[in-house]
């Protein structure tokens, strides 16, 4: 049996889409102004994969120690080696107490210390005094500060009246002849039918895609949804060559291997059983950066030093240390190498792989959450209707990298402001524009054409043949030969995926189905990082690149004559356009170019 | 069990906050859910409504489980292995 044909309309003030920390957060603003908000989820809100994030939030509450919001907008801009807008920083790093102080009324359990106040430590890149000394900058909950996050929120949202549609998908955008965005095509997977969300307001905030990589410390859930449904509404991806990797997640299984590791004396070593990093880095060894460290270990397996029968993964070596320190001072790591590398690691080492982490890209917005678009003059336009935050959008604040703890303070500022925004354009009339009459065609003729193709791809071969093509191609060390034919390979992927067949035909609980479209999304990730990668021939941030060395002319590798604007990505005709970043803050002088040295 | 009521444990199990939940239930379900006694079966489902972190604790052995009718399942997915 297939999709039913008959589509319900659902009328709401305002859609969001997805109910992570920035889903939830942005819901909050809606509902407490008291506008009819729903919140679609392929999953319980409290399951999003903010749960994941457990170093906690960063703010300049200077609560231990001194601290001001611009030493923090200074650290973020340095960390994203200046790629990040400046206007956008400066209001995340402004606005970071505020949301800090609204979690607290949200019954948030942050830790404390004597006095009471929210208590604070060191997190890598965050100093005092523009890049002086460390400072204790990050506020958590425990090692549960995701987890803690999601329930606090959405609590106040049960309390504000939201109204979550749980375990529903999200298939595709709503725009009216003149481009409003004026709602979102849905599937309920319990019951396969389709509806419209009808809507004056929609906020996407879907988190990011790092399942487009075979290596990925990404729960499944990251498929790039928000992303895949705005590239097929005619929206750019911004910035998508930029993704932070981790040097070692598990082979095969992408799980983290903490730092703490090679802290305590494990050591990388190639399928020669050579220590190969005393080559790279002659002093810091195994402790060199996590570039340096991710670079080294990509060129041992391209140059066929690495291990395993596809020579495809290095060693993580702590067979030497006394298991004792293994247990006491690597609590977890045992447990974690036999659960998911299938080896114990007092007997024998990890394989591992510099793995993907974090989107740094994504849906073009500025700092106030409205959408926005490449105008004829390169200006931004605002697209009417539509909203984003979080990881599927690009504020820019992450620039080129991304410092730690700042991904929880992006979701909670720009899933705020993208609520705010909208309740202050929905002030304006009251009325909700047309559909258009061909509202469901798109998710209708997509669910059609995957129930009934005979003869197609498996979504499980064409899944495979994404994560292989992103992680050969476009990991976390690049080369201008493999990107050029990572470009053909992902398009001729992108074929497969044109012709994905599924063999449950059955209407409820298809998850298959849900898959398949899933895998829709997906690709349109791939084929931004991809393409943008291979465009941008310069070395910044997270993006390495063999042909941009450090070169006195280019510290780094970093060309700011050239490079420094960010990349467009269009679907059509997969064109890439660029805009200039915005060097100025709102209020402060700009933070000058210079080389990201620490 | 029919097979709506599996494919929605299946999504359930596989599409998790974090990723090592979403890998150890996956393969529950894969290598060990059908040789499973029903009463086994029903303790996996209740496991499964868990949160993220109170599971990934429980099976990475940082917790113990505090349900007597669901420590032999959590016992189980301690050995689930590759």
């Amino acid at each position: 049996m297939s999709v039913p044909m008959n589509v319900s309309i659902l009328k709401f003030d305002a859609v969001v889409v997805g109910a992570g920390g920035a889903g939830l957060r942005s819901a909050i603003q809606l509902s407490e102004a008291g506008l009819k908000t729903a919140v679609l989820s392929k999953v319980f809100p409290t399951r999003s994969h903010t749960v994941a994030a457990q170093g906690g939030v960063a703010a300049s509450l200077g609560n231990s120690e001194e601290d001001h919001w611009r030493w923090h907008m200074y650290d973020t801009v340095k960390g994203s080696d200046w790629l990040g807008d400046q206007d956008s920083i400066e209001y995340m790093c402004r606005k970071a107490v505020e949301v800090v102080v609204d979690l607290e009324h949200y019954g948030m359990p942050f830790d404390r210390v004597d006095n009471g106040k929210i208590y604070q430590r060191n997190f890598g890149g965050h100093m005092s005094n523009f890049g002086e000394k460390p400072v204790r900058r990050a506020c958590a909950a425990a090692d549960r500060t995701g987890h803690a996050m999601l329930h606090a929120m959405y609590q106040r949202n049960v309390k504000a009246n939201t109204q979550f549609f749980v375990e529903w998908m999200a298939l595709d955008l709503i725009r009216d002849p003149e481009g409003v965005v004026v709602g979102v095509s849905a599937m309920e997977m319990e019951t396969g039918q389709i509806a419209i969300f009808h809507a004056r307001a929609v906020i996407f905030a879907t988190g990011g895609a790092g399942r487009i990589f075979a290596s990925s410390t990404n729960a499944f859930i990251n498929t790039g949804d928000g992303l895949g449904m705005a590239a097929r509404a005619g929206i750019p991806l911004e910035d998508m060559e930029f993704w932070q990797f981790h040097p070692t997640g598990v082979a095969g299984a992408g799980v983290l291997i903490t730092e703490g590791v090679r802290g305590e004396g494990g050591i990388l070593r190639n399928a020669d059983n050579e220590h190969f990093m005393e080559r790279y880095a002659p002093n810091a060894k195994d402790l060199a950066s996590r570039d340096v460290v991710s670079r080294a270990m990509t060129t041992e397996i391209k140059e066929g030093r690495g291990c395993g029968p596809n020579r495809d993964y290095v060693l993580l070596d702590i067979t030497h240390l006394d298991p004792e320190t293994i247990m006491k001072r690597l609590p977890g790591i045992r447990e974690i190498s036999i659960q998911f590398a299938g080896v114990d690691p007092i007997k024998a080492p990890i394989p591992v792989v510099p793995t993907a982490h974090y989107q740094m890209g994504g849906i073009p917005t500025s700092y106030d959450g409205r959408v926005v678009a490449l105008g004829a003059d390169g200006e931004n336009v605002v697209v009417p209707g539509f909203y984003a935050a979080g990881e599927c959008a690009c504020a820019s604040v992450h620039g080129a990298n991304r410092l730690g703890t700042n991904s929880l303070l992006d979701l909670l500022v720009f899933g705020k402001s993208a609520g705010d925004s909208a309740v202050e354009d929905l002030k304006v009339g009251k009325a909700h524009r047309e559909l258009p009459k061909d509202a469901a065609d798109r998710a209708r003729s997509r669910i059609e054409a995957i129930d009934q193709r005979q003869g197609g791809v498996s979504v499980h071969e064409a899944r495979q043949a994404i994560a292989c093509a992103m992680q050969d191609h476009a990991g976390v060390f690049r080369f201008a030969d493999l990107l050029q034919k990572g470009v053909t390979r992902i398009l001729e992927v992108e074929k497969m995926t044109q012709n994905l067949e599924i063999k449950d035909k059955s209407l409820v609980w298809n998850t298959a189905r849900v898959e398949a479209l899933e895998t829709e999304n997906l690709i349109e990730v791939a084929k931004a990082t991809m393409i943008s990668a291979e465009a941008r021939k310069e070395s910044r941030g997270a993006h390495m690149r063999d042909d941009a060395p450090n070169t006195p002319e280019f510290p780094n590798g970093r060309n700011d004559k050239a490079w420094l604007k960010h990349s467009l990505w269009h679907r059509e005709g997969n064109r890439v356009a660029y805009k200039p970043v915005r060097l100025q803050p709102l209020t402060v002088e700009t933070v000058a170019l210079k080389t990201r040295s620490y | 069990m029919e097979r709506a009521a599996f494919e929605r444990l299946r999504w359930r199990c596989t599409r998790r906050g974090m990723l090592e939940v979403d890998m150890v239930l996956g393969r529950f379900l894969k290598a060990v859910f059908w040789k499973c006694s029903e009463s086994e079966q029903q303790a996996f489902i209740a496991l499964a409504d868990y949160d993220d972190m109170a599971l990934w604790r429980l099976i990475s052995g940082r917790d113990e489980c505090e349900d007597a009718r669901l420590t032999p399942v959590v016992a189980m997915l301690r050995e689930c292995k590759p």
